[in-house]
């Protein structure tokens, strides 16, 4: 239940935040919603499991399902790659935050 | 050959993309080393075509960790045919860049090396989460190709481009979340027929195919492609329409059948998306003033074209879906490297700041003739082929308005391409176009290098040979749709034990 909630208040913020104009509050709503995923990701292999993924210290029946946590580091990994990008190219000096026309 | 050599068609890319970014010094070695690695690649994925010709699925777990857990390639005859138009498409941008502006920079080379190995691991892997690590992987150097090489607006239009393919990953993420929590796994040979039997699996699923849609610039998240393709350098625009929407579609298709094993209960949404797709890219199209945002509503156009044969799930509608990709990977190359080369050469993509090219350059003209012609399904050349057996697809199917919005599309597909026939090739360049080249008069403007227009003819050649010689390609595509509708070859290869 914490689990949903929580995803639940970050998706509504980030897709707040995405519906805003600059890019960098873009981008801050993309962190949230980058949360949100990797915590959907995590509880997806059940939150119930809490024992270590580790062969011979806990019964097998009760050890978390290591595979969504891999899942989730590479996805970390990706967002912040590429939230990283992002904000460089906000500060770049090229035109203003408000980009909506076509120009030459 | 075996399917423990599938993940070189992956790791060769990426390998010399590391040794490429180090080699230092003049710029021939490098662009010969580009060149001779992508021959090499084109020649390994023709050849891999060949292998799985018969219908065939190779399939490999990598470093053999047991299913489930093995990052698991596995190519049938659909991915080796998306492989070969892939190496040829690169090969053929890569030749075109080498001579322009874009060449000259030393990154290029390595993130195109990159990009392709990304796209060759999409098409490839037979894994929900390693197609999203792929996507990833392909995406990375494009952010940074769309935003270095270009005109002013490049960096708005990578702004753009970068949200739109980021919102489209957290939401495949979201997708991919769901499918493991209710399945247990993210293995395609595990998942397969499992949306069919399960509606919410169907549900989660369809939550991915949203994300690849909105990747593939299908209605109704269409708009933001005609914003960053046109702002880019020609050569990487023409790059990425052979490659990424494509890899997208190609995904729908493969999670469509696999997944849900072409249930026929969701297909009236997909013709609707795709039905739609069709008309507003080409009448986007028409209303446009400059070459590169025209070709890219029509490129959206295709892209419904392409969604209409998974769509009209059969054989029928497959083999049609299939060869239209094949056939708008070259044409769209084609179109966007012939007036790319017009911008490169005269400065200018604008309607009217141009004119005249066709008596200055009778070769290039037509070059872009034939792809127009080709785009708007005219005879002999491919698209005719195409746009027929689609169209023969949608009637056999029943799906009347899908057949006549096809049909109506390729008339106004060819209006819109011959008003950059009439602007840019036809008459005179007006005195503006020249003055804005800096040289007053006409005869003092530079032309177009032969090296510019070799790629643009020689796809528009290879458009030409798929009309008249379509027989063999429909074959093959006869043959990969075999492999879709019935997906039990593929997943007894990939799932897991």
């Amino acid at each position: 239940m914490t689990v949903a909630l929580g995803i639940g208040i970050l998706v509504t913020g980030g897709v707040y935040l995405l519906l805003q104009r600059g890019l960098v509050r873009v981008i801050f709503g993309f962190v949230l919603l980058g949360h949100a995923a990797n915590l959907l990701l995590l509880s997806s292999g059940g939150t119930w499991l809490r024992e270590a993924a580790i062969v011979g210290t806990a019964d097998p029946e009760r050890m978390a399902d290591p595979l969504p946590q891999a899942f989730v580091l590479t996805a970390i990994v990706i967002t912040f790659g590429v939230t990283v990008y992002l904000l460089a190219l906000a500060g770049s000096e090229h035109g203003s935050d408000d980009d909506t026309e076509r120009s030459r | 050959m075996t399917g423990a050599l599938l993940p070189l068609t992956v790791a060769v890319p990426l390998l010399a993309a590391a040794v490429l970014a180090m080699v230092r010094g003049t710029r021939f070695p490098r662009r010969a080393m580009l060149v001779a690695v992508l021959i090499a690649l084109l020649a390994g994925n023709a050849s891999l075509a060949g292998v799985v010709r018969d219908g065939r699925v190779l399939a490999h777990d990598v470093g053999s960790w047991p299913g489930g857990i093995a990052i698991s390639f596995a190519v049938d005859l659909f991915s080796a045919l998306m492989l070969t138009a892939t190496a040829l498409v690169t090969l053929v941008c890569v030749a075109f860049a080498a001579a322009t502006d874009v060449g000259r920079n030393r990154f290029f080379g390595p993130l195109v090396l990159v990009l392709y190995g990304g796209v060759c691991g999409a098409l490839l892997t037979a894994d929900l989460f390693n197609l999203f690590v792929f996507v990833e992987v392909m995406l990375a150097p494009s952010y940074v190709l769309i935003s270095v090489f270009g005109r002013s607006s490049r960096i708005a239009a990578g702004r753009l481009y970068a949200v739109v393919n980021l919102l489209g990953s957290t939401v495949l993420l979201i997708g991919i979340a769901a499918v493991y929590g209710l399945a247990g796994t993210v293995n395609l040979g595990d998942l397969a027929g499992s949306g069919r039997e399960s509606p919410a699996m169907a549900v989660a699923a369809g939550v991915v195919l949203i994300a690849f849609l909105v990747k593939a610039a299908a209605f109704p998240v269409y708009g933001w492609l005609p914003n960053t393709y046109p702002n880019t350098s020609p050569a990487v625009a023409a790059l990425f329409s052979g490659l990424h929407t494509k890899v997208a579609v190609y995904a729908v298709y493969r999670i469509y059948a696999v997944v849900y094993d072409g249930d026929p209960r969701y297909l009236v949404v997909l013709v609707t998306i795709a039905t739609i797709t069709m008309a507003v890219g080409v009448l986007g199209a028409v209303g446009e003033s400059t070459t590169g945002t025209i070709l890219i509503f029509n490129m959206v156009s295709g892209i419904g074209y392409v969604l209409l044969g998974v769509a009209l799930f059969g054989p029928m509608g497959i083999t049609a879906g299939m060869f239209y990709l094949v056939h708008h990977m070259v044409v769209m190359a084609s179109l966007l490297l012939s007036t790319g080369a017009v911008l490169v050469t005269y400065g200018s993509q604008y309607l009217e700041e141009l004119g005249g090219v066709a008596r200055r350059e009778p070769l290039l003209a037509a070059a872009f003739l034939g792809a127009a012609f080709s785009l708007a399904g005219v005879p002999p050349f491919s698209g005719f082929v195409a746009k027929f057996a689609v169209i023969r697809a949608a009637v056999a199917e029943g799906q009347y308005v899908a057949a006549a919005t096809a049909l109506v599309v390729g008339f106004v597909a060819l209006v819109s391409v011959l008003k950059i026939w009439h602007w840019v090739f036809w008459g005179r360049m007006p005195k503006e176009g020249a003055q804005r080249h800096r040289s007053m008069s006409l005869a003092e403007m530079p032309r177009v290098r032969p090296v510019l227009i070799v790629p643009a003819l020689l796809l528009t050649l290879i458009s030409l040979g798929m009309g008249p010689g379509a027989e063999p390609v429909l074959a093959m595509t006869e043959q990969a749709a075999q492999g879709l509708v019935d997906t039990a070859t593929y997943v007894e290869e990939v799932a897991g034990q």
